[in-house]
Formats: structure tokens, sequence, C-alpha cells
């Protein structure tokens, strides 16, 4: 239980400074970042308090935040990727998340892909409408949901590889 | 009442994340109004103080360049200064002259950045420093922002690449004003809008502040007109400037105080008293 908790606060402090330092200053084609600091909601363990989670992740959200100086925005992305988690879940995973027991480094790749695409376009979808904050603007908002994403997903795999451990 | 708590117990969770999800939206609303948000932001001792140290390293990789800048600027203000006549001038001039209206301050650029709608750039001189809100921030080639929030040590800068930002700019060759303001698109220019349709504009004409606001004095340059059209009414300019600022390669800046502010401003509004 302690090694759990150990991991996620590595994890939180990791990724937020990954964020904010380095891959935030991307910019690839003048305005493209990947968000991968959302790798923690995506990682959390699937046993655990929704309540402490959905503060995890809010706490997560306007850390970044307040790095970024972009108001609540990270954070209202966040909190809704974790709220609606459950329920990408149980789409994605169906029986395995239904015993609860779901290692993010055994299930099969598919369906690994499917999970982190679909709650990276909905975060990612929430940022850029927050950020542009203007619905005469939502082609620019799709555009940069699309190819954020895709940068997004892309890291996100590579580095849920490289860092899973061989359980055999 | 029973049914209100377990109402409320069966759905905590969703309640849970209404109240977080509302919270952020007001920050983020805050954040797009233009005074910007108290709670969030990056003039704080943690990120301030994680940025700075990060500055640092990162300072080094830039120095060649950041060097030539500062040389081209020592070579413009040796030029003006040698070939101006002296006798009229005190031949010392030091910080405590009363005479000044505007005193600098040199500061360091920790953050910077230029690709959301809503620029954010952060300073090494804070509250310490008596640096405060409205103060102008510009570079050795233009201008950059208004200092927005004072922590004790940093001060974060509204950049001119930001969609709430306003200036008040004019022309060089005559004095048609308007208001400087950005589109989001791209960061290398910014719109300028309101100019009469009166005035007479030329491609390349050079754009400087109009020293209408008590931030920034008159003729500090901004870039030159890039192209124009007329609005829908045909009463009105839409001109795009080119900037002289490369807005991604930003280091050193210079903090405008204009000690005459606060009067200035008592006087435009007195009813503020």
């Amino acid at each position: 239980m302690n090694s759990i908790i150990t991991t996620n606060i590595l994890r939180f402090v990791t990724l937020v400074f990954a964020q904010v330092l380095v891959l935030s200053h991307i910019n690839y084609l003048g305005y493209l970042n990947p968000y991968i600091y959302i790798l923690f909601v995506l990682l959390f363990p699937v046993k655990n308090n929704r309540m402490v989670f959905l503060l995890l992740s809010f706490l997560l959200g306007i850390t970044v935040d307040m790095f970024l100086d972009s108001g609540g925005m990270h954070a209202a992305a966040c909190v809704t990727i974790a709220f609606v988690r459950p329920a990408v879940l149980k789409f994605c995973f169906g029986a395995v998340y239904e015993h609860q027991t779901i290692k993010f480094n055994q299930v099969d790749f598919g369906a690994k892909l499917t999970y982190i695409s679909i709650l990276t376009v909905i975060h990612h979808l929430i940022l850029f409408l927050l950020e542009v904050f203007n619905f005469s603007k939502i082609l620019l908002v799709l555009q940069k949901t699309l190819f954020s994403s895709i940068f997004t997903i892309i890291l996100c795999v590579l580095v849920t590889i490289i860092f899973s451990r061989k359980t055999k | 009442m029973q049914q209100i708590i377990n109402f409320i117990l069966r759905n905590k969770s969703f309640l849970l994340y209404i109240l977080l999800f509302i919270i952020s939206i007001f920050f983020t609303i805050q954040n797009h109004s233009y005074q910007r948000s108290k709670f969030v932001n990056s003039a704080n001792f943690l990120s301030g103080g994680v940025y700075n140290k990060v500055n640092n390293i990162n300072q080094y990789f830039s120095l060649k360049e950041q060097n030539l800048l500062l040389q081209e600027e020592n070579n413009k203000l040796k030029s003006v200064l040698y070939n101006t006549v002296t006798e009229s001038k005190p031949s010392f001039i030091d910080s405590l002259s009363y005479t000044s209206i505007y005193q600098f301050t040199p500061a360091l650029v920790i953050k910077n950045n230029y690709t959301f709608s809503t620029n954010i750039l952060l300073i090494d001189k804070g509250k310490r420093d008596s640096i405060k809100q409205d103060y102008g921030v510009i570079t050795s080639k233009g201008i950059l922002g208004i200092v927005d929030h004072t922590s004790k040590k940093y001060a974060t800068v509204l950049s001119i690449l930001n969609t709430k930002s306003k200036i008040s700019a004019q022309l060089k060759r005559t004095n048609h004003f308007g208001t400087l303001k950005w589109n989001g698109k791209s960061p290398e220019l910014v719109q300028l809008v309101d100019i009469s349709s009166k005035a007479k504009l030329i491609q390349g004409d050079t754009i400087i502040t109009s020293g209408r606001s008590a931030i920034f004095p008159k003729g500090i340059p901004i870039g030159t007109i890039q192209d124009f059209k007329l609005d829908a009414a045909e009463d009105f300019y839409e001109i795009n400037i080119a900037l002289f600022n490369d807005m991604t390669n930003i280091e050193h800046v210079y903090i405008i105080e204009n000690k005459d502010a606060k009067e200035i401003n008592n006087l435009i509004n007195p009813v503020n008293e």
C-alpha cells in the first residue's frame, strides 16, 4: 500500500516538472505541445476512493495552471477526465474492470490505446475550449485538439511502454 | 431531510466534481477578464523560485546572442549620447534626480511564452524592488507588456501577445492614434485598430507608443505597418503591425515607472478619489 502512495507522489512531482519545464516549451509548428501530465490521472490505481481521486486531479491541474499562468483550465480538464474515467474504463476493458483487477502493464495494447486516446481527447477538448474561450473559433479549438492529442497520445504510449515493469 | 442527505451521499462524487469544475471555470473566467486571477498565478515563491532556478541554467545557452543585443543597444545609446550637444546638460545624472519622470529598472525574463492566446511573462523583480501593477515593460527594441501581478520577488507581465491587452499607440509620422491589440494568431504580428480613415498610411510606417496612458512614455518603438485595410464601416483602419521585438527570444527587459502616473490618473478620473 505504501509503495503505491510513494509511486504516485513521485509520479505527480515528476510529471508536473517534466510538463512545465520541458514539454510546455516544445511549441512544435508554433503551437503544439504534448500534455503528458495527465498520465497521472490515467494510471491512477483503479481501486481508489473517488473523492480523493477527484481532489488529487484538481490539485494536479491547479499546480500546472499555476506554473503556466492559465487560470483554471487545466484543473477543469483534469477533474473532468477523472470524473469520466470509470465509465471509460468500463467501456475499454469491460469484464476486467468489473473485477477491479486491471494492471495497466498487463492489458492488451489495443484496449490501452483506446483508453488513453478517449481520455486525452476529452481533456484536450475541454482545455482548448477554455483556452480559446470563444465559440466562433471552434475550428481553431478542434484543430488544436486534434494535433495536440496525437502528440500527447504518442508520447503517453511511449512513456507507458518505457516505464512498464516486466511482471512475469 | 433524510432524503436530501441520502441524495447528497449517493451523488457525493458527482457533486464534488461539479464543485471543483465550477471553481476551475471561475478561475478561468477571471483569467480571461482584464484583471487577472488573484489566486492562481506564477508570481509566487514556488513557481517563481523554480523558474528562476531553471533560468539560471538556461540563460547560459543564449549568452552570446543576448550580449550582441545589449551591445547593439549600447552602440545606439552611445551614438545618441556623443552626437548631442553636451553643454546645456548636466554632466552626471544619478537615479535620484527629481527632474526625471520615468524611472527604469532592469530585469530578467525568467519565463516567456507566446503560443497561447493569453500570454504571460514572468520577471525576476517584484514588490521588493518597488515594482507595482501597471508599470510598463520594454526591451531594447520595443515594448513588451504591462506588469500585472507582483509577489515579493517576482512579477507577471501581461505580454502584448495577449488577447486582452490594450495599449495606446500612434503613427510616428503623424499624430493619429489607435489601440494596439492582438488577435491571437501570429507572435510576429499585432493589430492596431481605431486609426481614423483620414490618416494617410504607407506600408512600412513606424508605429510608436502614444504616451496617452501614463504607462509608457511617448515614442517607444513598436513595429512597422505590414498591411492595412478599412473596417466594414470605412471609418477606421485595421492595421497589421510587424513587431520590432522577436517575442520568442527575450531576456533583458526594462521596467518603466511613471512617477506622475498617480497624479495623471487622478486628474483623468477624479471620481476615483
